[in-house]
């Protein structure tokens, strides 16, 4: 886990100077966003609409982040009573942490699975999101090292995971033919929220769906 | 509004988020809808990062190097190979078609 942590964090950091951040600016995302899929998301419109896909742009990284307050919800009765303790707890509340914490058998490696993973991956994040951040100002133009097809694979690699069953296979096609098709028709940023409508559309009615037990 | 507005504003969203969890009643996560549309929101929302990443330029659908190195992106992904050697590999691939004057 810490390899393929480090391997998304350098893209990260690489790709959020390419697509016009500081390295500063990189290093505040992976320190108060903290969240990989909403970070993507944010340097991604940020790339192909600039300034103008700010609001798509908060709007998607708001949207890939809903996730984490779901897993907040199965944390919270896990990390117990302690304001300080719950804040904290709240920060490093994201996929890998709370995955690791729901497949230990008792409470006691529950907690420990939470915080080791929580406060581990944020360490990790944050200093190989530098590192790429670097690593990127030394590149210059990113199309010549073909770093914008990168772009699109990090997208891949990190859905890729999650299709393991028909009805998130159709979602994603779904999406990115919706995606696609709007391009031209309207402001930067809106297709990718154009698609969160299907997503919203087959969820409520469970189209395609017949195993609830899916990957979130 | 800047870049630093837009990412300190979309930084404490997502950062309230996570908090607010912690806030909610338990019960709500009982149900099954929004475990599941939460679910596929991740799923479309990265699906259509992938289609705008790899066939669109300034609102416009273009065909280009990008689309060979996200397919050789997918063979790789369904192949197991670890994630960063997956991007290096799609990466080189356009670079190499472009200088090769293949798909600008």
């Amino acid at each position: 886990m810490a390899v393929a942590v480090s391997a998304y964090g350098i893209s990260f950091g690489a790709l959020s100077v390419a697509a016009g951040l500081d390295v500063w600016q990189t290093c505040v995302l992976s320190l108060l966003m903290f969240s990989g899929g909403s970070q993507f998301a944010l340097i991604g419109l940020v790339a192909s609409g600039g300034l103008s896909a700010a609001p798509a742009a908060i709007a998607a990284s708001a949207l890939l982040g809903s996730r984490n307050t779901l897993y907040a919800i199965r944390m919270s009765p896990i990390i117990g009573p302690g304001f300080v303790k719950r804040v904290a707890a709240g920060w490093i509340t994201i996929d890998e942490s709370t995955a690791v914490s729901t497949v230990q058998p008792d409470l006691p490696s529950q907690r420990l699975g939470f915080w080791v993973t929580g406060v581990g991956i944020f360490i990790g994040w944050n200093l190989t999101s530098l590192a790429g951040a670097l690593l990127g100002n030394l590149l210059g133009d990113v199309r010549q090292y073909g770093l914008d097809a990168a772009a699109a694979a990090a997208f891949l690699g990190l859905v890729w995971p999650r299709l393991k069953q028909l009805q998130p296979v159709v979602v994603a096609v779904a999406a990115a033919v919706v995606a696609t098709v709007v391009t031209p028709w309207v402001p930067p940023g809106i297709p990718i929220i154009a698609a969160a409508v299907v997503a919203l559309v087959v969820g409520l009615t469970d189209w395609f769906g017949k195993n609830e037990e899916m990957v979130w | 509004m800047t870049l630093w507005t837009l990412i300190i504003v979309a930084s404490l969203i997502v950062l309230v988020e996570k908090l607010a969890g912690y806030l909610v009643p338990p019960a709500f996560f009982e149900k099954t809808a929004p475990r599941r549309v939460s679910g596929l929101l991740t799923v479309a929302l990265l699906s259509a990062l992938v289609a705008v990443n790899t066939v669109t330029t300034n609102q416009q659908i273009v065909l280009d190097a990008r689309l060979p190195a996200l397919l050789l992106a997918c063979v790789l992904f369904a192949l197991r190979v670890p994630f960063i050697l997956v991007l290096i590999a799609a990466a080189v691939c356009a670079a190499l078609l472009r200088l090769a004057g293949l798909g600008v």
